[in-house]
C-alpha cells in the first residue's frame, strides 16, 4: 500500500512542488494550507509523514507539531520541518516540539525523495 | 530540475498574489500603530517568494528577497522601527521585486544594478539594527541557500548532531573514508544504540537499517539484551540496538553513512569503522548478546543501488544520492501528475459556457411558454419534467455565473496605493479605510471598475479633503478618512466613496453649471439635482483643474463607464461634513431574473431584486399632488406612481391604476415607486442583450431580452425611471435638468430591429 504524506502549507507552489515530487516517487498525497487544516485532515485520514512549513497563517507549524505530539495516536508519527530558516534555533525549536527532521527549502526533488524515505520508508 | 518547471506559472501566478498582499500590508503600515498580523503577512509573502524563486534557480531574485526579507524579519522582531523612510523603502522593495519576477517570467536578465539601490536602502536600516552591513556588489549573504549542493544546509541533523559526528570522524584513519582502497570494496562496521525514546521524534531505525541496506550487501545483527520483561515492556519505548555490517563499493563513504542516521544522531550513541580488505571477520564492538541475524527486509529503493553514475565519486558524494537515483527514475516514469485542487480555464471557453448557458435559459422559457397551454391534468409527467428543467436550469446558471465572480478586492487593493500617491502629491493626509472587500461580483465588472474607482478617489481627495491646516481650523482631524466599501444590495453591487471633507460647494457648482450654459439662469434646482450636476459631461469648476484629477477625465466619463455596466451612480453630499459617492451594479452581466409585465401591446422586465410587491389599489388610496404627481398610499407611505405608457408613449394602454396592476419596487438606495401596468404576466429568467451593443442607451431602460415567445423585451432600470418620471413630473421649472423623458415611439420598431440582429 502506498504511504501517506501530508503536506502542509500555505505556499500552493509548494504543496504542488512537494505533492508532484512525492506522488512520482510512489507516495499519494495530500495538502493542508496551514496548521488548522492539517490537523482537521489527520484527524479524518491516517497519514504516514507531515511535512510541515513553519510559518503559515491561522497555525504555524511549530503549534501543529506541539498539537500532534499532544494526540497520543501521533506519538511516533514522523513530522518534517520544511523550511528555509536554516539557522539552528528554529530547529533546536522544532526538535523539542517533537519533529521527527527537517528539509531546508530550496530543496531538489531527490533530496526531499530522500529525506522522506529515510523517515517513513 | 526540469519535472519543477512546470510550477513555474503557478509559482508566478502566486507570486503576484503575494506582491499584491504585500504591497497592501506595507500600505496600512504607519509608524507607531504595528499591526503584527501584517508585518507577518508581508514577511510570509515575500518569504514565499523567496522559496519558489529558489526551487527554480532565480538567484538575483532570491538574493533580493532575502534582503527584503531580512528587513521584514527586523521590523517583525520589533528591531527596526516603524518610520516612514522604512515604509518608503519596503514599498520600493516590493517594486523591484515584482521587475525580478516579471524579467524570471520572460526569461530575460533583469538591467545590471536594478537592485542596488534599494539593497542599499534595505541594509542602511539593518546597520540600525546591528546587521552586518556588506558590499552592496558583494556575494549576496544567501549564497548558500542557493547551492542545495551544500548538503548540511539543506537537510540535516537535529543540535549539535553534526559536531557529534564530526567528532566521530575524526576517530577514524583518513584512509577509512577516501575510498581508495584496493578492489573498490570496504568493510563498515555500524553499532547503533539508540536511545530509548528516539521513536517518540517519529523516527523509525528499521528504515534506517533498510537505508543502509541500499548502499550494499549488509548483514544486520539486533541486540536484545536491553529488552525488559514484558510486564516492564513501555511499547512505546525502544529497547533494541545492532550491528549492521556492510560491504559496499567506494561509491559509499563516510558521509553517506552519516546521512542515514542524520535525523538522530542526537538521540543515539553510534559508531562506524571501516577496514580494507581483505574482509575479516569484525567483532561487534561490545556484543553483549547477540542474537541470531534478523533480516531486514529491502526498502522500496533498494533497485536503485547498482546505478551508479560516475559523477559520484568517494570524498566528494553526497547525501540523498541512493534515493537521488531512486527519485528521479521513479519521478521520470509516467506516474499520475500532480492533483491541484484549481484549473485554470481560458475566459473564452468560460464565455462560451455562459452564452450557452444564456441560449439554454431562453430555449427552456420556450419550451415552457409553449407548453403552458396544454390542457391540464393530461401530460402530468411532461410539465413535471418541465419543471425540474427549470430548476437544473437556474442551478446551472447560477454555477456558471459563480465561475466568473471575483472577489472585489483584486481593486480595492490597488487603491491604498492611490491614495498614497494623491496625498503626497495634494500635501493632504489621507487615511483610506476599506470594508467588504471578499463581496463577489462579475470578473468583467470587476475589472471596469478600477478606472472609475480610481478617478473617483482621486476626485474625492483632491477636491472632497481639504488641506491638514484647513481642517484643523474646523475642528476635524488632520488626516482625512476616505471610505472605501461594497456590499452586496437588492442583487447588485454597490460600491462606496465616502470622505469627510468640506463637501460640495453648491453655489459654486451652480454658478459654474450656469456659466457653461448647463442651466438655465433662475432656475429652481434641489440640493441634490446641484450636486449631480457633476456629472453632466463639459462640467468643470475653475479651481478643478489640478494635476491630479484635472486630467481631461471629468466625472461624467465616471457616469458613462458605469452605465455601461448596468450601473448607477449618485452623489451624496453635506456642505462641511463630506460627500458620499454611490455605485452600484448589476452582479452578472449575463443573466437575470426578471418579472415580465405587459403595458398596452409591449411586454418589459422587470429586474426581481426591485420588486417589492405588486397591488391593486382602491380610489381611496390614489392621491393627486398639485403638481400633477401622483402618489398612492402604500403600507402607510406615500409613494410616487408612474405610469410607464405615459413615460414610453404606449397607446392603448390602462391608465387608471385602479383597472391595471401598480408594482411596488425599490431602488438600490431604498426610494420607492410605484410603477402603473396593465398587468404582470409572470417570472422568467431572462438573458441579458446589451441595449448599447446592439442599438443605444436608453433612459429607463437597463438592457433587452428575448422572450420566450420570440418577441424582444426591455429591460426596465428602476432608477432610472424615477429619475425620468421625476424630471417628467416636473418639479417647477425643471426642463431645465439634463436627461428629460426621451423614450417615445422608437422603441417598438427597435425592438422589431432587435430581433433581426440577435
Amino acid at each position: 500500500m502506498k504511504k501517506k504524506v501530508m503536506t502542509v502549507d500555505d505556499s500552493r507552489t509548494m504543496r504542488d512542488m512537494v505533492s508532484f515530487t512525492l506522488r512520482g516517487a510512489g507516495y499519494d498525497v495530500v495538502e493542508a494550507a496551514d496548521g488548522q487544516q492539517a490537523m482537521n485532515a489527520i484527524a479524518a485520514t491516517k497519514v504516514d509523514l507531515v511535512i510541515t512549513d513553519l510559518n503559515m497563517p491561522v497555525m504555524d507549524g511549530l503549534t501543529l507539531i506541539r498539537k500532534l505530539r499532544a494526540v497520543p495516536a501521533h506519538r511516533t508519527l514522523p513530522i518534517l520541518m520544511l523550511t528555509t530558516e536554516a539557522d539552528e534555533s528554529k530547529k533546536a525549536e522544532g526538535r523539542a516540539a517533537g519533529a521527527t527532521g527537517w528539509i531546508v527549502k530550496p530543496f531538489n526533488p531527490d533530496k526531499l525523495v530522500s529525506v522522506v524515505q529515510k523517515v517513513c520508508g | 530540475m526540469d519535472d519543477l518547471s512546470r510550477f513555474k506559472q503557478t509559482y508566478f501566478d502566486e507570486s503576484a498574489e503575494l506582491l499584491a498582499v504585500a504591497e497592501a500590508g506595507l500600505l496600512r503600515l504607519a509608524p507607531g500603530e504595528v499591526d503584527m498580523d501584517e508585518v507577518n503577512a508581508i514577511f510570509r509573502a515575500v518569504h514565499s517568494i523567496k522559496g519558489g524563486g529558489g526551487a527554480f534557480g532565480f538567484n538575483e531574485l532570491v538574493a533580493f528577497a532575502h534582503e527584503f526579507e531580512t528587513v521584514m524579519d527586523g521590523v517583525r522582531n520589533a528591531e527596526i522601527p516603524i518610520t516612514t523612510e522604512l515604509v518608503d523603502t519596503l514599498i520600493r522593495a516590493n517594486d523591484v521585486l515584482a521587475r525580478l519576477l516579471a524579467h524570471a517570467a520572460d526569461e530575460t536578465e533583469a538591467p545590471a544594478g536594478t537592485t542596488d539601490d534599494t539593497v542599499a536602502a534595505l541594509r542602511r536600516f539593518l546597520g540600525k539594527a546591528g546587521a552586518p552591513a556588506e558590499d552592496v556588489a558583494g556575494v549576496p549573504p544567501t549564497a548558500t541557500m542557493l547551492h542545495p549542493d551544500d548538503e548540511d544546509d539543506e537537510a540535516g541533523i537535529f543540535g549539535d548532531a553534526l559536531a557529534a559526528i564530526q567528532a566521530a570522524r575524526d576517530d577514524r584513519p583518513a584512509a577509512a573514508s577516501s575510498g581508495t582502497i584496493p578492489e573498490g570494496t570496504l568493510r563498515w562496521t555500524v553499532v547503533f544504540r539508540p536511545k530509548a525514546e528516539l521513536l517518540l521524534s517519529g523516527n523509525e531505525p528499521t528504515y534506517m537499517l533498510r537505508a543502509l541496506r541500499r548502499l550494499g550487501e549488509a548483514e544486520v545483527v539486533c541486540h536484545l539484551d536491553k529488552l525488559p520483561s514484558l510486564r516492564d515492556l513501555d511499547a512505546e519505548l525502544l529497547h533494541l540496538s545492532w550491528t549492521v555490517t556492510l560491504l559496499a563499493g567506494p561509491q559509499v563513504d563516510r558521509a553517506r553513512i552519516d546521512d542515514v542516521f542524520e535525523f538522530v544522531a542526537d538521540d543515539c550513541d553510534i559508531t562506524i569503522s571501516a577496514e580494507a580488505p581483505p574482509p575479516a571477520i569484525i567483532p561487534p564492538a561490545e556484543p553483549v548478546a547477540v542474537s541470531p541475524a534478523v533480516p531486514v527486509p529491502a526498502g522500496p529503493a533498494a533497485a536503485a543501488t547498482p546505478i551508479t553514475p560516475a559523477a559520484t565519486t568517494s570524498g566528494t558524494a553526497k547525501p540523498g544520492d541512493g534515493a537521488k537515483r531512486a527519485g528521479g527514475a521513479a519521478g521520470g516514469g509516467d506516474h499520475a501528475g500532480p492533483t491541484t485542487h484549481t484549473i485554470r480555464v481560458d475566459l473564452d471557453k468560460i464565455d462560451r459556457l455562459v452564452n450557452m448557458v444564456g441560449e439554454m435559459v431562453i430555449t427552456q422559457a420556450m419550451i415552457a411558454e409553449h407548453l403552458r397551454d396544454l390542457p391540464p391534468g393530461q401530460f402530468q409527467e411532461l410539465l413535471e419534467g418541465l419543471e425540474g428543467l427549470a430548476q437544473h436550469t437556474r442551478e446551472l446558471r447560477e454555477s456558471v455565473m459563480s465561475i466568473r465572480a471575483q472577489p472585489v478586492s483584486s481593486v480595492f487593493s490597488r487603491m491604498p496605493r492611490l491614495v498614497r500617491e494623491c496625498a503626497a502629491a495634494t500635501g493632504k493626509e489621507v487615511m483610506l479605510v476599506t470594508s467588504g472587500e471578499t463581496t463577489e461580483v462579475d470578473k468583467t465588472v470587476v475589472e471596469n471598475l478600477v478606472d472609475p474607482l480610481t478617478h473617483m478617489i482621486r476626485n474625492s481627495i483632491d477636491h472632497g479633503l481639504e488641506s491638514p491646516e484647513e481642517r484643523e481650523r474646523v475642528g476635524k482631524p488632520r488626516a482625512g478618512t476616505v471610505h472605501l466599501s461594497a456590499a452586496h444590495r437588492s442583487g447588485r453591487i454597490v460600491i462606496e466613496v465616502t470622505d469627510d471633507g468640506r463637501g460640495i460647494n453648491r453655489a459654486k457648482v451652480l454658478s459654474k453649471a450656469i456659466e457653461k450654459g448647463l442651466v438655465q439662469p433662475g432656475s429652481t434646482l434641489s440640493d441634490e439635482e446641484i450636486d449631480n450636476l457633476i456629472f453632466l459631461p463639459g462640467f468643470s469648476t475653475a479651481d478643478q483643474v489640478s494635476n491630479l484629477s484635472g486630467r481631461g477625465v471629468g466625472m461624467d466619463v465616471v457616469r458613462r463607464n458605469i452605465s455601461s455596466l448596468g450601473g448607477r451612480i449618485g452623489v451624496y453630499s453635506t456642505p462641511g461634513e463630506g460627500s458620499r459617492f454611490v455605485l452600484s451594479l448589476p452582479l452578472t452581466l449575463a443573466v437575470l431574473d426578471g418579472m415580465v409585465i405587459s403595458v398596452g401591446e409591449e411586454r418589459f422586465v422587470l429586474p426581481l431584486t426591485n420588486i417589492v410587491e405588486s397591488l391593486r389599489p382602491k380610489p381611496a388610496d390614489l392621491h393627486g399632488l398639485v403638481n400633477k404627481c401622483d402618489v398612492i398610499m402604500a403600507r402607510g407611505e406615500y409613494v410616487r406612481l408612474v405610469h410607464l405608457h405615459r413615460l414610453f408613449g404606449i397607446p392603448k394602454a390602462i391608465d387608471d391604476a385602479t383597472r391595471g396592476l401598480v408594482v411596488l419596487v425599490e431602488t438600490e438606495d431604498g426610494s420607492r415607486l410605484g410603477l402603473v401596468v396593465d398587468e404582470v404576466l409572470g417570472q422568467q429568467q431572462v438573458v441579458i442583450k446589451s441595449l448599447e451593443a446592439n442599438f443605444r442607451r436608453l433612459d429607463g431602460v437597463a438592457a433587452a431580452t428575448i422572450l420566450g415567445d420570440g418577441r424582444v423585451a426591455l429591460i426596465l432600470d428602476v432608477a432610472g425611471l424615477r429619475e425620468m418620471s421625476r424630471h417628467g413630473a416636473g418639479n417647477g421649472t425643471g426642463s431645465s435638468v439634463p436627461s428629460p423623458p426621451s423614450l417615445p415611439a422608437p422603441a417598438d420598431r427597435t425592438d422589431q430591429r432587435q430581433r433581426q440582429t440577435v
